[in-house]
């Protein structure tokens, strides 16, 4: 619907307005019409293009329909004003930009942002629980033309954010799984886990830097506390020390961050002290190095070369500098365990170590080396998890290569395109 | 009430943290936002003690002629230079010729940068530098068909290693459509990374996710307690 | 120890050296490698050529000075690409090591090829700003209160409100932007550009990455990624198609290019190396079932 408000120029103004809009329409028909642009992709890549740069161009006709809505899915403070574009943005060029215009009373209207042309949505931080009315004008070259004024709209917050429904059925399912499990495990009931090669290993590593009178290098990964690796890196850690401390080797162990040197100390303080051995606990054999991803790197392998460790591990998250150490470890003859949740670094260590733990055996090593049946139950529940992930696997792969065979497949390509919506309803997450 | 303590913060934290995920309405709006700069405002702070903790480690090696003690000067120095350099180079820029204490930390003539241009990025570079010949050492030793799994990767790494230059394009060039989908060897390496080694990094990170998954709540209810100590 | 299989247990170093000599000796000769753009760098090339003219770009540069030779002929062609089809362009950075970088890219490419571009009217250094992927979120919402000072151009231009330039005026929110670039090796990076910037605002990325990362980033095309450049190969093939459609750009453009010769040599050479250990792994294996 055409907005009615709009400004009136008198008699002779008119008359050469309205001549040039002829003129303009008649050109304007006459060539080929551009595609048609896609509301649909609102946010498209219009530009600022006048393409009519005389100075007797009119004024644009203004966008019509807005309407102003609470942000949905929001803490507050966003109202979102829509509207339709002018019938000259796409067709004339008439557009430059849309105004967007907001008032408390009706009355004052105040600006509050601009968007390009081809544009027809504008997100306004607002206070929640005031009353805002919106104008759109859209701006060329010739003038603006105002819209009517939209209903009122105050914005609120949520307490839910429905697009991200899909994540917390999901997330109910994996964690319910994973606390079945455990509830299930302390039910008496032994847990199967199958072995892991690499922490089988532990023993024999430690126990060879024992008989060799060599010190034990152990590294946790190159990132800080707030990575969940760095923490399953050290909960690791808190049983291979003990198991040092019992063995009475020596344990060498540089890190990348100031966090992380402080909490393996008292991890491997506490292990020394239940092993017995608190006498053996020197401090100073976990040390900073530096932040800086090479600088630390450099460090390490000079401490390989001279030092000589008989088992080096390598457990927390890992960039460019795993081959690095991988391959300084292997020159000086010691045996290597590694692992890490970083898929990139994953095939350095593969073909660089002796023992790899890849991806998710990182996280199920602390549970596996102690033997604790509430930690067991708990990787049972994750695989309940990849049971879960492979039937969607299975079901989208399935209902997706029905969907794009010829004939009628309604049905299939409903279903294909729910299990699309389940999957990728949350923005955040990608891939 | 050793553990209990920070196994209580991690169970409160934690949960708080799950919740503001799904609900956007004020307090948990703000609680994602602001708990990680809690975190980066803790972790600056700790650099001062993994600062303090390297100068005396080193100076303590120096000062005791300990093993490596050589190696300790130069790192003593280097924290020292740095560190000197970058604080003095606030101020009143100088416009002097030559090397400058205080300038405008894009001026390549200021001493700071003269080190980091001069010392830093070439280091960062050359550390960088070995991985072209550790890849060449390591792929030389890994890469034996013993198995018939191993003779697959074999085959798969000469693929791509032959795909990713001008030569896959040089030696099969020729080769006319339809055949060049899958023997063309740019195309089958781009075939190679784009699905079997999709397939596989995705299968990898499905279970490392989970497995994120397991050990959070494990940490979050206190049931992993390794980290601590102990038991 | 036969020959064949003494060929099995070669010292490193005579592996290292061979490498040394296999990259050295090419990037001497200067040659540029014959190379054709693939899908996924076109579709990238593509998308961004067919930008209109006006249209704002967000190129962030989050990679440190040892990524620089695989990651900044990226940023530079695409640079070139923008200002040849008269994008606008916002340079900043979510790395710390990143504004040394952004100087460069500055001086040596911008200002030496484009010295008709306007500071603050085709292009802009909105420098660094920490808090890796929190940075991006609040770009979203409110990208003039992250960055109300520019980053200027050193010695020849000091930092300014960004209040006073022309170009910021229009920017809201990432929303505002008809193409986002991240140029990354690492975290913060491309990955955390798709799912805090392009997903939540819609506005379309596209970007490269270091080569190892780039399998991570291939489930992200082509709905959340326009296109990919992965490494050394990636640049090269970025600069192929700038040059192929833009001829003037053939001796500036050509840094990629220059390198992806010594690259096609090492991976010939460790090509051999590995046929030299599987000649020796089978000649032992023979051996010892002669016995």
């Amino acid at each position: 619907m055409r907005a009615s408000k709009q400004r009136r120029p008198a008699g002779v103004e008119l008359m050469l307005l309205s001549l040039a809009w002829i003129l303009a329409a008649a050109t304007a028909f006459a060539q080929t019409p551009p595609a048609p642009s896609q509301t649909a992709a609102a946010d498209s890549t219009a530009a600022l293009v006048p393409s009519d740069t005389s100075t007797s161009a009119p004024p644009p006709a203004p966008p019509a329909n807005v309407t102003a809505s609470d942000a949905p899915s929001d803490g507050g403070g966003v109202v979102i004003v829509r509207w339709e574009l002018s019938p000259d943005d796409a067709a004339a060029h008439l557009v430059e930009s849309y105004r967007v215009l907001r008032s408390e009373n009706g009355a004052d209207f105040k600006e509050v942002g601009t968007v390009l042309a081809g544009k027809s949505s504008f997100r306004d931080s607002t206070s929640d629980g005031v009353s805002y009315q919106y104008k759109v004008v859209s701006k060329g070259p010739g003038g603006e033309g105002e819209s009517e004024t939209s209903g009122g709209m105050a914005s609120s917050g949520q307490w839910f954010n429905q697009e991200r429904w899909n994540l917390l059925i999901l997330m109910l399912l994996v964690c319910g799984a994973i606390l079945f499990s455990i509830w299930r495990a302390t039910s008496g009931k032994p847990t199967y886990i199958r072995r892991i090669a690499g922490m089988d290993a532990v023993t024999e590593a430690v126990g060879r830097a024992t008989e060799m009178g060599k010190p034990v290098l152990y590294i946790a990964g190159i990132q800080d506390m707030d990575n969940v690796q760095t923490v399953a890196g050290l909960t690791i850690l808190g049983s291979i020390s003990k198991l040092i401390a019992q063995y009475e080797t020596h344990l060498l162990m540089p890190t990348s961050r100031s966090l992380v040197m402080s909490t393996a100390r008292e991890t491997v303080k506490e292990a020394y002290l239940s092993a017995g051995r608190p006498d053996a606990y020197r401090e100073d054999s976990i040390y900073y190095v530096t932040d800086e991803q090479f600088g630390f790197v450099a460090h390490v392998d000079g401490v390989m070369l001279r030092r000589r460790p008989a088992a080096c591990f390598y457990l927390g998250a890992f960039f460019a500098e795993s081959l690095i150490l991988a391959e300084t470890g292997n020159s000086i003859g010691a045996i290597q365990i590694a692992g890490t949740a970083m898929p990139t670094q994953l095939p350095f260590f593969v073909a660089a170590c002796d023992y790899t733990l890849i991806g998710e055996e990182l996280f199920a090593a602390s549970a596996y080396l102690s033997r604790d049946e509430k930690m067991l139950g708990s990787l049972k529940g994750q695989d309940w998890g990849k049971v879960i992930a492979m039937l969607f696997i299975l079901l989208g792969s399935i209902v997706t290569t029905f969907a794009q065979g010829p004939g009628d497949s309604g049905a299939a390509h409903q279903i294909a395109a729910f299990l699309h919506r389940l999957w990728t309803g949350a923005a955040v997450g990608g891939g | 009430m050793k553990r209990g303590i920070p196994i209580a913060i991690t169970f409160l934290v934690g949960i708080s943290l799950v919740i503001a995920f799904f609900v956007p309405h004020a307090p948990f709006d703000s609680l994602d936002r602001h708990i990680p700069e809690y975190f980066n405002i803790i972790a600056a702070f700790a650099f001062v003690l993994g600062g303090g903790n390297l100068l005396r480690v080193h100076l303590t090696r120096i000062t005791r002629r300990d093993h490596e003690w050589a190696y300790s000067i130069v790192t003593v120095v280097g924290f020292l230079l740095m560190m000197i350099a970058g604080l003095i180079k606030i101020g009143q820029t100088e416009t002097g010729t030559g090397i400058n204490l205080k300038a405008d930390l894009a001026d390549p003539a200021l001493f700071f940068n003269w080190l980091y241009d001069g010392i830093f990025v070439p280091c960062q570079a050359t550390m960088f530098s070995l991985l072209a010949f550790f890849v060449a050492s390591a792929s030389y030793r890994a890469f034996r068909a013993k198995t018939p799994e191993a003779t697959i990767l074999l085959v798969a790494a000469f693929v791509v290693l032959v795909g990713r230059t001008p030569v896959g394009q040089w030696l099969t060039g020729w080769v006319p459509p339809p055949f060049d989908q899958y023997l063309h060897i740019p195309n089958l390496s781009a075939w190679i990374m784009s699905i079997p080694n999709l397939a596989g990094q995705r299968t990898i990170q499905i279970g490392i996710a989970l497995g994120i998954i397991s050990n959070s709540l494990r940490l979050i209810l206190g049931i992993e307690r390794s980290h601590l100590g102990g038991d | 120890m036969t020959f064949f299989e003494k060929l099995g247990s070669v010292d490193r170093r005579w592996i290292f050296l061979f490498i040394a000599v296999a990259v050295t000796i090419p990037l001497l000769t200067g040659r540029s490698a014959p190379v054709i753009p693939s899908p996924i760098v076109q579709h990238l090339f593509d998308a961004i050529d067919a930008l209109p003219p006006g249209s704002r770009v967000l190129l962030s540069l989050d990679f440190g000075p040892s990524t620089v030779p695989e990651n900044l002929p990226m940023a530079s062609a695409v640079a070139r690409h923008c200002l040849k089809k008269n994008l606008a362009l916002y340079v900043i950075t979510i790395w710390a090591t990143g504004p040394p970088i952004i100087n460069t890219l500055m001086n040596d490419v911008i200002r030496a090829d484009f010295p008709d571009k306007v500071y603050g009217v085709d292009y802009v250094n909105l420098g660094y700003k920490v808090g890796n992927q929190g940075v991006i979120q609040a770009l979203n919402t409110d990208f003039k209160g992250q960055y109300t000072m520019d980053a200027g151009l050193g010695k020849d231009l000091a930092p300014q409100p960004t209040s006073r330039i022309a170009m910021m005026k229009p920017i809201g929110g990432l929303r505002d932007f008809q193409f986002i670039v991240p140029i990354g090796s690492g975290f913060p990076g491309v990955k955390e550009w798709v799912q805090f910037g392009g997903d939540v605002s819609g506005v379309d990325v596209g970007g490269g990455v270091t080569a190892v990362e780039a399998p991570l980033l291939y489930p992200y095309y082509p709905q959340q990624l326009s296109g990919l450049m992965g490494g050394l190969l990636g640049a090269a093939e970025y600069e192929a198609a700038l040059t192929q459609a833009y001829p003037e750009f053939g001796e500036s453009a050509k840094v990629a290019l220059v390198r992806m010769f010594p690259q096609t040599v090492a991976h010939l050479v460790i090509v051999g190396f590995v046929v030299l250990g599987n000649i020796a792994f089978f000649a032992a294996k023979r051996r010892a079932r002669k016995r």
